[in-house]
Formats: C-alpha cells, sequence, structure tokens
C-alpha cells in the first residue's frame, strides 16, 4: 500500500474539512479548547477507521439499495461504544463535548468515506484511509482550537500564556467560528493554487 | 400561564437568541450548500422545520415509551437516526405520490435531510434538557423556523455577493463562512434578551 500518497491526500491535497468542506458544525462548535479539539478529533479518528474496516468488510454482502442505512446503522453503533467509553474514563471531555459526540453519527466526512472509500476498496486500504482522514481532521481541529483558544481565552491547554487583559473574547464565541474556518480556508485555498504554479 | 410562558421562551429562544445556526452549529452542511438561491433556500428551510417538528414529536414517544420504560437508554443515538431514516424516507413516499410538484422542487435535498444534525440535534436537546411532549413539539418546529430565517437572510445576501470583489482565494466557501460569521455577530445582539 501507498501509506504515504494516502497520508498526504488525508492530511493535505484531500483533507476532510479544508479541501472537501465535510464535517463543519463538530469543527466550529468545539474548537474552543485544545483538550476538546483532542478529545473529538481522537473519537472521530476512532470512529471513521473502525466503521471504515467494517463496512468494507460488508460491502460485498450489502444490497446495493439499502447500504446508507446499514453504514448509519454500523456508524451509530461504534459512536455509542465511544459515548459510553468517554463518559465513563474522561467525564469532563464528555460533558463539555456534550451533544456533539452522539452527533459524530451525522457527521459528513464518516458517512462520506464509506460512501466513497470503503465501500469500493479492500479492508487494509480501509484501515489506512480510516487513520489518514482522522488525521487530517483532528491537524484541522488542533490548529483552529490552538488560533481560537490562544488568540480568544489567552490560554493553552488551561495554562495562561496571555495576560487576561489582552485576548480577543470574540473569537471564543461562535462568530470566531466562523471566521478563523473561513480565513483557513482561504489560506488552504491559496497554498494549493500556488503549489500548482510551482509546477 | 407558567406553561405558556415557558413555551414562549422556547421560541424566542430557537429563532433568535439560540439559533440552531449561530450559536449551536447544528445543520451548517445544508445551510452552506443549498443557500444559493432563494427558492430553494426557502424550500429546504420549510422541510427541515416539518421533518423537525415531526421527528421531535417522534422521538420522545419512542425515547419515554420504548427505550425508558425497558431500560435501553444506551440505544438512544441508534433508535434516534433509524427513527429519523424512516421518517424522511416515508415522507419522500408521501410527497412523491399526493405532491408531486412539491416533491420535484425539493429533489435531492430531501433525502440529505436525513444526515442534518439539525434534526438529530434536536431530538437528542430534547431529552437532554427534559422537555416533555408539548415543549419538545415546539422546541422543533421553532428550531426549524429559526433555521428557515437564518438560511433565507443568508441566501439573499449569498446572491448579491456574486458581484462582489473580494480576493481569489476567498472564493466559495471561506467568504460565504466570512459572511456566515458576520450575521453570527448581529444575531448575538439578541443573546441580550432575556425572558421571565
Amino acid at each position: 500500500m501507498n501509506f504515504g500518497k494516502q497520508l498526504k491526500e488525508g492530511l493535505i491535497t484531500q483533507n476532510p474539512v479544508l479541501v472537501q468542506v465535510l464535517g463543519m458544525c463538530s469543527t466550529m462548535a468545539i474548537t474552543t479548547s485544545i483538550m476538546n479539539g483532542l478529545g473529538m478529533g481522537v473519537s472521530v479518528l476512532i470512529i471513521l477507521t473502525a466503521s471504515n474496516v467494517v463496512i468494507s468488510a460488508i460491502r460485498k454482502i450489502v444490497p446495493d439499495k439499502i447500504r446508507i442505512a446499514m453504514f448509519i446503522v454500523v456508524i451509530a453503533g461504534f459512536v455509542t461504544c465511544v459515548d459510553l467509553l468517554f463518559q465513563a474514563f474522561v467525564p469532563a471531555i464528555a460533558e463539555s463535548l456534550g451533544v456533539f459526540i452522539p452527533l459524530i453519527v451525522v457527521n459528513c466526512i464518516i458517512l462520506g468515506r464509506a460512501e466513497s472509500f470503503s465501500y469500493k476498496n479492500g479492508v487494509g486500504a480501509s484501515f489506512v484511509d480510516g487513520i489518514c482522514q482522522g488525521l487530517g481532521y483532528t491537524a484541522v481541529l488542533l490548529v483552529m482550537c490552538f488560533i481560537r483558544e490562544l488568540l480568544g481565552a489567552g490560554t493553552l491547554a488551561g495554562f495562561r500564556i496571555i495576560p487576561e487583559q489582552f485576548p480577543v473574547g470574540i473569537l471564543t464565541l461562535p462568530v470566531g467560528g466562523f471566521l478563523v474556518l473561513g480565513c483557513l480556508i482561504a489560506a488552504m485555498q491559496w497554498a494549493l493554487s500556488k503549489s500548482k504554479e510551482g509546477k | 400561564m407558567d406553561q405558556i410562558s415557558k413555551l414562549l421562551a422556547i421560541t424566542l429562544g430557537a429563532i433568535l437568541a439560540n439559533n440552531f445556526i449561530f450559536s449551536q452549529f447544528l445543520g451548517i452542511c445544508p445551510f452552506l450548500g443549498v443557500s444559493k438561491k432563494v427558492d430553494t433556500a426557502v424550500g429546504m428551510g420549510i422541510a427541515v422545520t416539518f421533518v423537525m417538528g415531526l421527528a421531535s414529536a417522534i422521538t420522545w414517544v419512542v425515547n419515554e415509551f420504548i427505550l425508558v420504560k425497558f431500560d435501553l437508554m444506551y440505544m438512544q443515538t441508534v433508535a434516534f437516526i433509524l427513527v429519523i431514516a424512516a421518517l424522511v424516507q416515508f415522507i419522500e413516499m408521501f410527497l412523491q405520490k399526493s405532491m408531486p410538484s412539491l416533491y420535484t422542487a425539493l429533489g435531492v435535498y430531501l433525502p440529505l435531510i436525513t444526515t442534518n444534525c439539525a434534526v438529530l440535534g434536536v431530538a437528542l436537546l430534547n431529552i437532554q434538557e427534559s422537555y416533555n411532549f408539548i415543549e419538545s413539539v415546539v422546541y422543533g418546529v421553532t428550531g426549524g423556523i429559526g433555521f428557515l430565517v437564518a438560511i433565507v437572510l443568508f441566501a439573499s445576501i449569498r446572491e448579491r455577493l456574486v458581484f462582489a470583489e473580494y480576493p481569489k482565494c476567498f472564493e466559495g466557501f471561506p467568504v460565504a463562512l466570512v459572511t456566515a460569521g458576520l450575521m453570527a455577530l448581529a444575531f448575538m445582539g439578541f443573546s441580550g434578551l432575556k425572558i421571565w
């Protein structure tokens, strides 16, 4: 398997958030602190990989007509597992992510990968694809958390970096989510068009 | 009287102060995807309002009389998404038979409502806030109306945005997101709205 190529696609050229523009809701809603972003990123990574593997394994016995329903059932099963695990072992993160953990079920990234990749490819490739796409998603979450927490609250993972009177509080509000993500996608489009010109 | 004022608070909150799009980030995908034209935005908004209202009613009943009764609370996510998927499928079949003109107008957006996180979100939030049946339905419908207001406003701005000049790298989604951000800023003005 060409792991390097898939990793590059997941992180940069086919990044699920910045290029495919999927899964926006969670990306903007929970990226107010690094811990939240890490928790969300890891849970999506786990669910995406697991559901990719299962869907790719059962792809030959699932009739074409009911495949979307099957995908959703598989994904919902894994989401429930992760939800319960979070509540049991890291209740603080589960609390702050709130309704967005069960909402991973309708996160378009997972359904999108099931439909466009793992339904057509083997188990091994789907496993790698799940990890790469999950890493791409997590990376974007962390960048957004970093910007919003550092500039909006003046802290990083709870530690104070910028003195209390300076931070731009509006970045931690919903407005900041829209603005930061908009600018990040713009930066990504700029970088991609630059690298195309270079070639 | 108490009940009425609570319902009023839910209504105002869902439409203005806690708008699903601008302060809870639910349903962003269709919000960005189906907002290029005002006509389709209106259709989508009405369809979502309808599904959200019905979904809150049915999921409340399912939760109360099946999941709680048989101690199956951990099946919530799975059960709700199945109910919503079945509901959307059913509405699709119903519209196709009885109102073909509306059916063709909504087109591909109808099945896409299944993966609209506002619908599953409202079902889960109803349980989280332990609303009763009437409150759940009101919350679902008014949440949908909030979505309708947001998407129609946004679509009318986007129609004019076509003529605006902005840096090339902001084309497409970035400029839409920045616009949505500014609208969220405007909607933040409602958050001071205290009700009783």
